[in-house]
């Protein structure tokens, strides 16, 4: 082996400073940084911190506690905001799950025409909450809708007006939150079953088990995070239930179909009462993070530990 | 006649051979297309009524039943609906929400792509320190309801003075859609082989250089998702162009909304479903012409990297 | 100056991925010119250690100097490398002279100068008339040229190659590999070249480094590596079927292992003979059977378990007491499985390892 001329070895390599390296790939993530710091956390944190001052018409820091939050607790229309979103939460996450594996299993049975029935499915999902809100408004409409098709079919007594009656309007807008989102949650259902190695099924055949029975015992649960990321993201979805609410009732009648983002956005832009809308989007915040920590928890916690 | 002499003969005679017969029509076939024909109806019965009714006169509407064809096929309801339909006092149809939202749409789409394909190729191909932890606050953001951010926006974009403008609309639509496509990006860029990568880099290549020479040239499908996602995405939004912009700027959907859910006048139910397939034109005419890429996109929106 | 001058000088390298240290104080010269081959299994660190040499990984600690200059923090464009990769990593979108000339425009090189280099490098490579098309086009074989074209027109010193020839089948692979010996005789490049194919390695190299957990178990010639392994884990790497290894003691230059006897009097010991445990190290061409083991002074009788034939020549599994033994002999052997075979050991041949620093005695 031959020795290294010993001025090069001693030669000192001077090491860049480590801000300076990659810094074009800095300087293109500053809009990426800003985002994350300025609008993400630091948005979300003033929000939070201005929950608990009595603004009104502008936002001020003075403090006042958890005064906001009682309020909002004992507020009518707030109450009735979250009972809606639990009701039509719970419905439309069982129903959307339920229906959105049917399909996507039933076009997984290799059918003929999947292209066309898959189109017909997905497409309301390609429409926005307010056109899906008209649409359904239209058809639910008593003097010319469903209603009115049925009653003049001779079946004069047939009562279905969800949109004008307090106590299942909540169902009027599911129907169609459901007609509008199913089709997604088919998709990702879909694309879960496709991942699935075609041997299973044979084996399942070869095994001689039934195909409902395949599904049930096998296939559903290795598909578990699909479900999960199925889950997530409805439920994440179902919390901002805003403008299909807006567009089909307006939160009618009365403040029977009220939601808690459709409350948010009326205190903070309409009564003028920013401190109220602050504390009702905390409680949004609050109500996701129930959501996401679990979900985190069983995702990347259970990761770790097999 | 069986010959008795050939018992291998007779095993291949008797026995089972060839395709095996199948009834086009067996009871699981009607079962499975009769669901999923029922389901179809279901789905499709909106887009059926709102045609129907669009096509239809006042007097015919009040009288008929919503699913029965129109008897008079009129276009009068659609010509309404784009140039005349009222909100407030303003008569001049939906055509102007139309190009509010054209306008906010374009810049949108270009600056929300930009930037999101830049930061998921930073991400996947120049990792800095903390990179990830931005990337991950970002993700995490995806998932915090928009009500909790929407104010401190509002104050964000008085300062800069971009508030009731198209810019500003803009800006928060790049914004909010940066987690979902910065995801988009980054895991398809961290998809492409690496050694591409570190090719291009022994070959002189910058940050720069890589990106428009190597990495956009190879990257057009995921473009197009993009584009899909965005464009539908943002032609669809209501809560940020009601919040972001003033009157004479509403975007379409916001102007729809105005014009079907006014409380004054007699309600004209023809020229509101015109005006709301008029508004749901756009979004329909991406989705059956994009097909699979449309169920790509969202897809891979929803699996998480 | 040394005459010899170096042409890559690597000095006390680390490289640390968080906790796990994938190179350990490395030190390494390869001269000027010299075919030199990283070989180890998957995880040795040898493609990191061509990484950081061309730059494409941030070292921790030491330093890289290509043909003086010390380049340690220049970017991989900078540093007068070419390298090859395992996925050709060819620009799709490019035709081939699109790829071949990619960098050299990076590099403001004039249209003119361009033009010449990649009509050079085509001609020495012999893919002229596939310039226009791109790289979709192309077979592996030709794929694999044009990403080694695209190092020739660098006009570089020194080549790297990142484990070229693994995606190819297996003709082919011996194809480029001759091709390969052929341009290095050409072109009189360093070239440094990762691969955890033996057979890649033995015929390619000047000097192979046989390397394991970041570190380099053994730098030598091909023969020297083959013939006289400086540790237990080149022993075992190297040669196909593995080297057998027998436990036994070493006293007065005689090896001992229950019954067998083998005077070691003709071995080569690096620091004089010691007694104590020891394994001997035995490749199985070296176990001779027939005539020939007649004339070895060690001898033993092994139960032959399997034979398995391989054309050119046989390979016999057999037992001495509980070790198993690995023969090699000629082909169309007519010893069965239950055989009884008196065998000698060609102990001119073997070496000896001390079981406790596993280095060669």
């Amino acid at each position: 082996m031959t020795l290294p001329a010993p001025s090069r070895t001693h030669q000192k390599t001077k090491r860049p400073a480590q801000l300076f390296r990659n810094l074009n790939a800095k300087f293109a993530s500053i809009p990426m940084i800003l985002t994350a710091l300025v609008v993400f956390v630091g948005g979300t944190t003033w929000t939070v911190v201005h929950s608990f001052t009595k603004s009104r018409l502008l936002p001020k820091l003075d403090f006042v506690g958890f005064d906001q939050y009682e309020r909002l607790w004992s507020s009518n229309r707030w109450m009735t905001s979250v009972e809606n979103l639990l009701i039509y939460g719970v419905c439309s996450l069982v129903l959307t799950m339920t229906i959105g594996f049917t399909l996507a299993a039933l076009l997984d049975r290799k059918i003929r025409f999947e292209g066309v029935f898959r189109t017909i499915f997905l497409y309301p999902f390609a429409l926005s909450f307010v056109v899906t809100g008209l649409a359904w408004q239209w058809i639910l409409n008593p003097d010319f809708g469903v209603q009115n098709v049925v009653r003049g079919w001779g079946w004069t007594g047939f009562a279905f007006d969800p949109l004008n009656n307090p106590d299942i309007v909540i169902f009027g807008i599911l129907i169609a939150g459901l007609w509008q989102g199913t089709g997604f949650v088919m998709v990702i259902m879909l694309a879960g079953l496709r991942g699935i190695d075609e041997d299973i099924w044979k084996a399942a055949r070869v095994d001689g088990i039934g195909v409902v029975k395949t599904y049930v015992k096998v296939i559903i649960p290795m598909m578990r995070p699909v479900f999960v990321t199925a889950l997530v993201i409805i439920a994440s979805g179902i919390i901002k239930l805003y403008d299909l609410v807006v567009a089909q009732t307006n939160g009618g009648p009365g403040i029977s179909s009220e939601v808690p983002a459709k409350y948010v956005i009326n205190y903070m832009f309409r009564a003028q009462n920013l401190g109220q809308g602050f504390a009702a989007s905390t409680m949004m915040l609050l109500s996701v993070i129930i959501i996401l920590v679990p979900w985190a928890y069983l995702e990347f916690g259970g990761k770790k530990r097999g | 006649m069986v010959d008795l002499t050939s018992p291998v003969h007779d095993r291949i005679v008797d026995g089972p051979r060839g395709a095996k017969p199948k009834s086009r029509l067996s009871r699981r076939n009607i079962f499975l297309y009769g669901t999923l024909l029922l389901i179809s109806v279901y789905y499709l019965l909106p887009l059926y009524v709102m045609i129907m009714t669009s096509l239809k006169g006042m007097p015919e509407i009040r009288l008929g039943n919503i699913f029965s064809p129109p008897v008079e096929v009129t276009f009068e309801p659609w010509v309404k609906a784009w140039s005349q339909a009222c909100t407030g006092i303003n008569c001049d149809g939906l055509s102007r929400g139309f190009w509010n939202s054209v306008q906010i749409l374009l810049p949108s789409v270009i600056l929300s792509i930009g930037i999101a394909s830049v930061n998921g190729y930073a991400l996947a191909n120049w990792r800095f320190k903390g990179s990830e932890v931005f990337f991950t606050i970002l993700i995490i953001g995806a998932f915090i309801p928009y009500q909790t951010m929407i104010y401190p926006l509002v104050i964000l974009l008085r300062e800069i003075k971009l508030m009731g403008s198209v810019w500003g609309l803009v800006l928060v639509h790049s914004v909010f859609g940066m987690p979902i496509l910065t995801l988009l990006f980054r895991n398809y860029f961290t998809s492409l082989p690496e050694e591409l990568f570190k090719a291009a880099r022994v070959d002189g290549a910058g940050f720069w250089g890589i990106y428009l020479r190597v990495m956009l040239p190879m990257s057009i499908p995921i473009f197009v998702v993009a584009i899909i996602l965005q464009v539908t995405g943002i032609w669809n939004d209501f809560l940020f162009g009601v919040i972001y912009t003033k009157p004479e700027t509403y975007p379409m959907t916001v102007q729809l909304n105005n014009i079907v859910n006014s409380v004054q006048g007699v309600k004209e139910y023809n020229v509101n479903m015109a005006a709301t397939l008029l508004t749901g034109l756009v979004p329909l005419i991406i989705y059956f012409a994009s097909g699979k890429l449309f169920v790509r996109g969202i897809a891979a929106g929803a699996v998480k990297g | 100056m040394t005459t010899t001058s170096n042409s890559v000088e690597i000095r006390d390298l680390d490289l640390h991925f968080g906790a796990v240290k994938v190179l350990q104080k490395l030190n390494l010269d390869i001269n000027e010119g010299e075919f030199l081959v990283l070989l180890g299994s998957s995880g040795c660190g040898k493609s990191t250690l061509l990484n950081c040499i061309a730059g494409l990984l941030d070292v921790t600690d030491g330093q890289v100097f290509i043909k003086g200059q010390n380049v340690t923090w220049k970017e991989p464009s900078e540093r007068g490398i070419g390298m090859v990769f395992q996925s050709y990593a060819l620009y799709p979108q490019m035709t081939v002279e699109g790829n071949l000339s990619f960098g050299l425009k990076n590099a403001r090189i004039p249209a003119d100068e361009i033009k010449k280099r990649v009509a050079r490098a085509a001609e020495v490579l012999q893919i002229e008339p596939l310039l226009k098309r791109k790289p979709g086009a192309l077979s592996g074989g030709q794929r694999q040229r044009v990403a080694i074209g695209r190092a020739l027109v660098r006009d570089v010193d020194v080549f790297l190659f990142d484990e070229p020839l693994s995606n190819l089948d297996a003709k082919l692979r011996a194809d480029l590999r001759v091709e390969l010996k052929r341009l290095h005789q050409q072109l009189q490049n360093t070239m440094i070249y990762v691969t955890h194919d033996q057979v890649e390695a033995m015929t390619l190299a000047d000097r192979i480094a046989i390397m394991k957990g970041g570190k380099i178990m053994q730098l030598a010639s091909p023969e020297e590596i083959y013939n006289q392994p400086q540790n237990l884990y080149v022993a075992g790497f190297i040669g196909s079927p593995a080297m057998n290894f027998i436990q036994g003691t070493l006293t007065n230059t005689t090896f001992a292992a229950s019954a067998l006897q083998l005077p070691m009097d003709d071995y080569a010991f690096q620091n004089g003979p010691s007694d104590g445990p020891a394994i001997l190290g035995i490749r199985p061409e070296h176990i001779l059977i027939g005539e020939r083991a007649a004339s070895c002074a060690g001898q033993a009788e092994v139960s032959v378990d399997l034979v398995e034939g391989l054309g050119s020549d046989t390979l016999i599994y057999a037992r001495y007491g509980t070790q198993q033994i690995r023969i090699r002999t000629e082909g169309n052997s007519r010893i069965k499985s239950g055989d009884v075979l008196n065998v000698g050991f060609d102990t001119r041949c073997s070496s000896l390892f001390d079981p406790t620093t596993e280095n060669r005695i």
